[in-house]
């Protein structure tokens, strides 16, 4: 990094919001994904002020800039893949306005999504994005990959509830898009940037839909023998027109590794489990629980239980959420995919994963969000072998490109990022590249905000990459 | 384009879909008339391939191209600066695919949202896209022209539902985005730019929509208030309170009305010309549905309802179908009627509403208001017969909303409106700030502007 940009940095935040030193920066290199890239320099600015000073100071020096917010992205999304500056958001992280009446709130980017929640929760209102990570991601970050959650199933994902964003441009020019008011004129460009993984923007304010808790919740655990009588439940719950709020599967392989961990009473010995919750007025809740336990027991459940209390149902999705965590304790790694697939092909997918595993010589557990055919196949392995690393990363192509083939989606919640850029292609054809290369360069024409994502480079999938020079890649033509 | 021009290049358009399927006689382009502007030759593909070949010798020779559906929103946004080729997508009628199973469809642009809504009946589900020209409006038309539907309270807008798009770029070139999973976060969201578009950036040929079990019982409740203040209470308690209804719209005294004067069967049920009526949806098993009508009486109760009643099934689908029409009837109900169409927090709504009645009153033309989803305000003006002081009254009141910028919330677009009184509507004062990255989306995907321009908010 150059010693002018550096001091320039200090000059305008303060040394003690830019990191430089390599054992800081090795903090920095890497997300919740398998790939690794440091970054030169890391600030941490507290305005959109400082913020639009910092870009324009990269632009002055031509360097590339990546935005990040607690990095427990699943794709690369907030790697310097191309080096140069990261924003990193964790100090912008207030609340600047909740405005109860009208079910918004107004943040910064380095808001924690389940700060917001608890902020709001007084009022009987929530905000519903709740991605596994909750506890520690950020609502910019959200914003940025468009993430998910269990929840999804009824309520949709980021894009669904932002209304309104404050963006600095890579030029350093700071706009507003949207606002509180849901239909805004024009073309949808809160639509256009949520998801767009910083590639166009950086976000440094966004204004949030709040959601009204349900009145009544019911969590059921239904347990099967075999990982087809739970998936072919879930495409007969869909089929039957059945809409819980969330239907999650855990396969019994990696459910003994969560229940040596939190101890829910999760069984030991079934093929998986359903973790389904229904929400909305009692009588709603009450007819759906009663139509899914049939469905459950027509595909020979073995037991459905329902959670008695919160305490019992907050154990189960905590079960769910840090299953992840859990699993590892069975293997020093994991590569968590995401991929999705029409839900009607669930069993068949289900089984050609666990194929896949096989041939790999790999363990591969799923913990999914079965409802919506968002597969998360968690590949287990060592990276300090470099075989087990390859074989792993050989997977994580075979299935996301299984998925695609029966008509499903690279990711659906985890966004391209630097992990599937090169797959891009497996869904785009050249004119499709073409118009988002336009639509690209018009926000982004120098390719200095966080190059090296979203759109293929030409190499090969998932190998790391980490570019230790200030080199600025602009999306290739 | 100059008649020695139009004749080459007919001929060419010819060459791609055969000289059925081209137009280029008075009487036929008549049809295509944008704004009081006629194109020079009406085109009609087969399928997207053929759009695309149009849309790329377009690009060539710079002829401004306007896509087209059932015709049927085509006065929706500006004039156009220029207009020579109208692309009509009706021959796209196909179903990509259907499986009831997923939830999903992927349909042609130019299939009519009424035989779509009855291919998804025959599987009991439906697409919550309940529109006015339900009956002849195409499912691309529908989408780009940006209308809403009742059902948007519970269900959303477009954006919460069409999971992909392939569609016909300004170059030429067929592109997509999304696909045909409910969830999906792979490349740029474009299907959402295109939703009410008005076919400005791109010709929609194929839309992907996530759909909806139709639920055992779909029922409303209705309870007519002294005022609008009283309404208004009604349905902020109603938010406030654990009910999930499907619908919520308020109608003015003005509008139950004109209602009443379309002798529909269920406006003879109720709607009292004296009163504010808030119509609620509601659907479920039928312990839901009773649960629904009990707390939406007790709430109506507590905020003074003059009277309440509940509607069943059928009589609920044809309350349906008069509000997805509301705008339309609104705009049907003076020969100079405008429509317009705001949006506001629920917060404002009370004060955008007194405001909107106010300066019409001190207009002196008559007017009528529906309230949608607690956000939108549907405001008719409606002149009467031979007022020749219209144009003045008109002018005074756009003059008195925009003056409403800076101290309420809102955004305001001229959904029907006599072609003369439009300009006035466009507001300086609402100019999106964004405009300049909304040209770049523009430019972007019709870099030579071969999508006619001028017709886009901001003169995009």
């Amino acid at each position: 990094m150059n010693a002018a940009l550096t001091s320039e940095l200090h000059a305008l935040l303060g040394k003690r919001n830019v990191l430089s030193s390599p054992e800081d920066l090795a903090l920095y290199e890497y997300d919740g994904s398998v790939d690794r890239a440091r970054p030169e320099i890391v600030v941490f600015p507290s305005t959109t002020g400082e913020v639009s000073r910092i870009v324009k100071l990269a632009v002055k020096h031509d360097v590339p800039i990546v935005g990040r917010g607690a990095g427990t992205g699943l794709s690369g999304g907030a790697l310097a893949r191309g080096g140069g500056i990261m924003i990193a958001f964790g100090r912008m992280n207030q609340i600047l306005e909740l405005d109860l009446e009208n079910r918004r709130a107004v943040v910064q980017p380095g808001v924690v999504n389940f700060d917001l929640t608890r902020a709001v929760e007084h009022a009987g209102l929530y905000f519903a994005p709740d991605p596994s990570s909750q506890k520690s991601c950020t609502i910019g970050g959200n914003v940025s990959e468009n993430s998910g959650g269990p929840h999804t199933l009824a309520y949709g994902v980021t894009t669904n509830h932002v209304t309104g964003l404050e963006l600095v441009l890579p030029d350093g020019e700071i706009k507003r898009i949207g606002g509180k008011i849901a239909d805004s004129l024009g073309y949808d460009l809160c639509g256009l940037l949520v998801g767009s993984e910083g590639t166009l923007a950086l976000v440094t304010e966004i204004t949030a839909k709040l959601s009204k808790k349900p009145e009544a919740v019911k969590t059921l655990l239904a347990i099967f023998e075999t990982v087809d009588d739970a998936t072919e439940t879930v495409t007969d719950l869909t089929a039957r027109a059945i809409t819980p709020a969330a239907c999650e599967m855990l396969d019994g392989w990696t459910l003994c590794a969560v229940e040596d961990y939190v101890h829910a009473g999760f069984p030991r010995d079934c093929g998986a489990v359903l973790l389904i919750e229904v929400e909305g007025v009692a009588e709603a809740v009450a007819s759906q629980a009663v139509g899914i336990e049939e469905v459950c027991k027509a595909h020979n459940a073995r037991e459905v239980r329902t959670a008695k209390d919160d305490k019992q149902r907050e154990l189960l999705w905590k079960g769910r959420k840090t299953a992840f965590g859990a699993l590892g304790r069975l293997a020093p790694s994991n590569y968590v995919l995401d991929a999705v697939i029409p839900r009607s092909k669930l069993p068949q997918a289900l089984r050609r994963v666990l194929e896949i595993g096989k041939e790999c010589g790999l363990n591969i557990g799923n913990i999914f969000h079965a409802g919506d055919g968002n597969l998360h196949p968690l590949v287990l392995f060592d990276p300090r072998n470099r075989e087990q690393f390859e074989k792993a990363v050989k997977a994580s192509t075979d299935i996301v490109r299984y998925c695609v083939e029966i008509g499903g989606a690279l990711t659906g919640e985890h966004g391209v990022g630097m992990e599937k850029s090169e797959l891009m292609t497996l869904m785009f054809s050249e004119a499709d590249f073409a118009l988002m290369r336009r639509v690209h360069n018009q926000f982004n024409p120098t390719g200095l905000l966080n190059p090296g994502k979203v759109f293929p480079m030409g190499k090969g999938c998932g190998e790391t990459r980490v570019r230790t020079s200030p080199m600025h890649s602009p999306v290739p033509a | 384009m100059s008649s020695a021009l139009t004749s080459s290049i007919a001929s060419r358009f010819e060459n791609i879909v055969g000289s059925a399927f081209v137009q280029t006689e008075a009487d036929a382009v008549a049809d295509y008339g944008v704004e009081g502007l006629l194109p020079s030759a009406a085109v009609f593909p087969e399928n997207a391939e053929q759009a695309a070949e149009i849309v790329k010798i377009a690009a060539r020779e710079k002829f401004a191209v306007i896509p087209c559906g059932g015709r049927t929103s085509l006065s929706i946004g500006l004039a156009p600066s220029r207009y020579d080729v109208a692309l009509d997508m009706t021959r796209l009628q196909g179903i990509a695919h259907y499986d009831p199973g997923d939830l999903t469809i992927s349909v042609d642009a130019g299939m009519r949202l009424a035989e779509l809504a009855r291919i998804l009946a025959e599987k009991n589900q439906f697409l919550p896209l309940v529109v006015p020209f339900f009956e002849n409006a195409t499912i691309g038309g529908a989408i780009a022209s940006g209308l809403d539907s009742p059902l948007r309270h519970f269900y959303g807008t477009a954006r919460d539902f069409l999971i992909g798009a392939e569609f016909v770029d300004g170059t030429g070139a067929l592109a997509k985005s999304g696909g045909r999973v409910v969830k999906n976060v792979t490349g740029y969201d474009f299907h959402k730019l295109l939703a009410g578009s008005l076919g400005s950036l791109a010709v929609i040929t194929r839309l992907n929509f996530r759909t909806y079990p139709v639920q055992p019982s779909r029922r409303g409740f209705l309870a007519s208030f002294a005022d609008e203040i009283h309404a208004l209470a009604f349905m902020r308690e109603l938010a406030a309170s654990p009910l999930t209804p499907t619908l919520v719209e308020a109608i003015s005294p003005e509008f139950a009305k004109l209602f009443l004067e379309e002798k529909s069967p269920v406006a003879s049920l109720l709607l009292d010309v004296q009163a504010w009526t808030v119509c609620v949806g509601f659907e479920g098993s039928s312990e839901v549905c009773e649960r629904y009508a009990r707390d939406l009486g007790r709430l109506a109760r507590m905020a003074s309802t003059q009277d309440a009643i509940s509607v069943h099934d059928s009589q609920f689908l044809s309350l349906l179908e008069i509000l997805r029409g509301a705008p339309v009837s609104m705009s049907r109900a003076a020969s100079r009627s405008v429509v317009l169409r705001l949006a506001t927090l629920p917060g404002r709504l009370a004060d955008l509403l007194r405001a909107l009645r106010s300066f019409a009153s001190s207009s002196w033309i008559p007017s009528a208001a529906l309230i949608r989803s607690g956000s939108i305000v549907y405001f008719a003006l409606l002149p009467r017969e031979g007022d020749e002081t219209a144009t003045k009254q008109i002018a005074y009141f756009c003059k008195s909303v925009d003056s409403l910028h800076g101290q309420l919330e809102f955004n305001s677009s001229a959904l029907f409106c006599p072609r003369e009184w439009k300009s006035g509507f466009d507001s300086k004062a609402q100019v999106p700030e964004s405009l300049d990255l909304q040209r770049r989306v523009k430019k972007a995907f019709d870099p030579n502007g071969t999508f006619a321009s001028g017709r886009f908010a901001g003169g995009i």
